[in-house]
């Protein structure tokens, strides 16, 4: 399959994204954030850093960018869409995933190892998982303590949308413990934490984050259109 | 500002910095955002237009709540 990674002003890990898809099995196709083209792929990524520079909110700008007018309607249409740490925000803001993700409870970034447990692997990106499957990926961020009103959470919990859950130590003072969620039809996926950072053994904590990226081939005989 | 049961984690390094600095009796601190628009005409049109803009962009409904003020320039 052809996987979008979205660059964007202040992009980090659009580096990494690609080479953990293509390590996933997958075609890494760059997408620049002024054009309005996802150059025909069948899934996006949209990856971690600082869009925009943060400014205003994270996500609030880059919510705006032209390729998101283009990612907003595929996502809305079924293709998979995969936000990461700043993706989760932009994904929020673009209101495709409920809730947001505010600064930590703590006010200190965070940049750990983190336990966490899959909680849906009925999603585009969580097929390769087992259910409950508990994994080690990187987390870092400084404004990833996920909030949603009294009946939103109730919705998300009550609809299984809880993708991951932070385990041992919350990192963040998300709400519930949520490290990522869905959406309703299961294409979308927010995560604060960074599965393209655990990939191999080499260059991260392992690779529990690889299934992130070999699900979509796993999927992709099922309708989330 | 941030929605009355949103955690504002920067009001209360404020508040935790005030009684360090001797002032006393503070309960609660939220911190918000102001933004100064200027314009040309300020019409009910306009100021329609301005709620708007602060819906879209420059607030986020989900956490955050506005108001809208008109005040004159100070020449």
């Amino acid at each position: 399959m052809k996987i979008g990674v979205v660059t964007f002003p202040g992009s980090l890990d659009d580096g990494d994204a690609r080479r953990a898809v293509r390590l996933g099995g997958n075609e890494a196709i760059a997408l620049w954030h002024a054009d309005h083209d996802l150059r025909g792929v069948d899934a996006v990524v949209l990856p971690g850093g600082f869009s925009y520079g943060d400014y205003l909110r994270c996500g609030a700008i880059s919510r705006f960018a032209p390729v998101m007018a283009e990612v907003v309607a595929a996502a809305k249409a079924g293709m998979p869409v995969l936000g990461i740490c700043n993706g989760f925000q932009i994904l929020c803001e673009s209101h495709l995933l409920p809730g947001a993700l505010i600064r930590n409870h703590h006010r200190k970034f965070v940049c750990r190892d983190q336990k966490l447990r899959v909680e849906n692997n009925r999603t585009a990106w969580t097929s390769a998982y087992e259910q409950g499957q508990e994994i080690t990926i990187a987390l870092k961020n400084g404004e990833g303590g996920f909030v949603a009103d009294a009946p939103t959470l109730e919705r998300i919990e009550g609809e299984g949308l809880v993708v991951a859950r932070y385990l041992e130590h919350d990192p963040n003072g998300s709400l519930n413990g949520i490290a990522g969620i869905t959406n309703e039809r299961g294409n979308v996926v927010g995560l604060m934490p960074h599965p393209e950072h655990a990939v191999e053994e080499l260059t991260g904590s392992g690779t529990d984050g690889l299934g992130f990226f070999t699900s979509l081939a796993e999927t992709a005989e099922q309708a989330f259109a | 500002m941030p929605k009355p049961e949103i955690l504002d984690p920067q009001g209360k390094a404020v508040l935790g910095a005030l009684p360090r600095l001797g002032f006393t009796g503070v309960t609660d601190v939220r911190q918000g955002k102001r933004f100064e628009l200027e314009l040309a005409d300020v019409t009910d049109e306009v100021l329609a237009e301005v709620r708007q803009m602060a819906e879209t962009l420059l607030s986020n409904p989900v956490i955050e709540n506005f108001t809208v003020t008109v005040e004159e320039p100070v020449s």
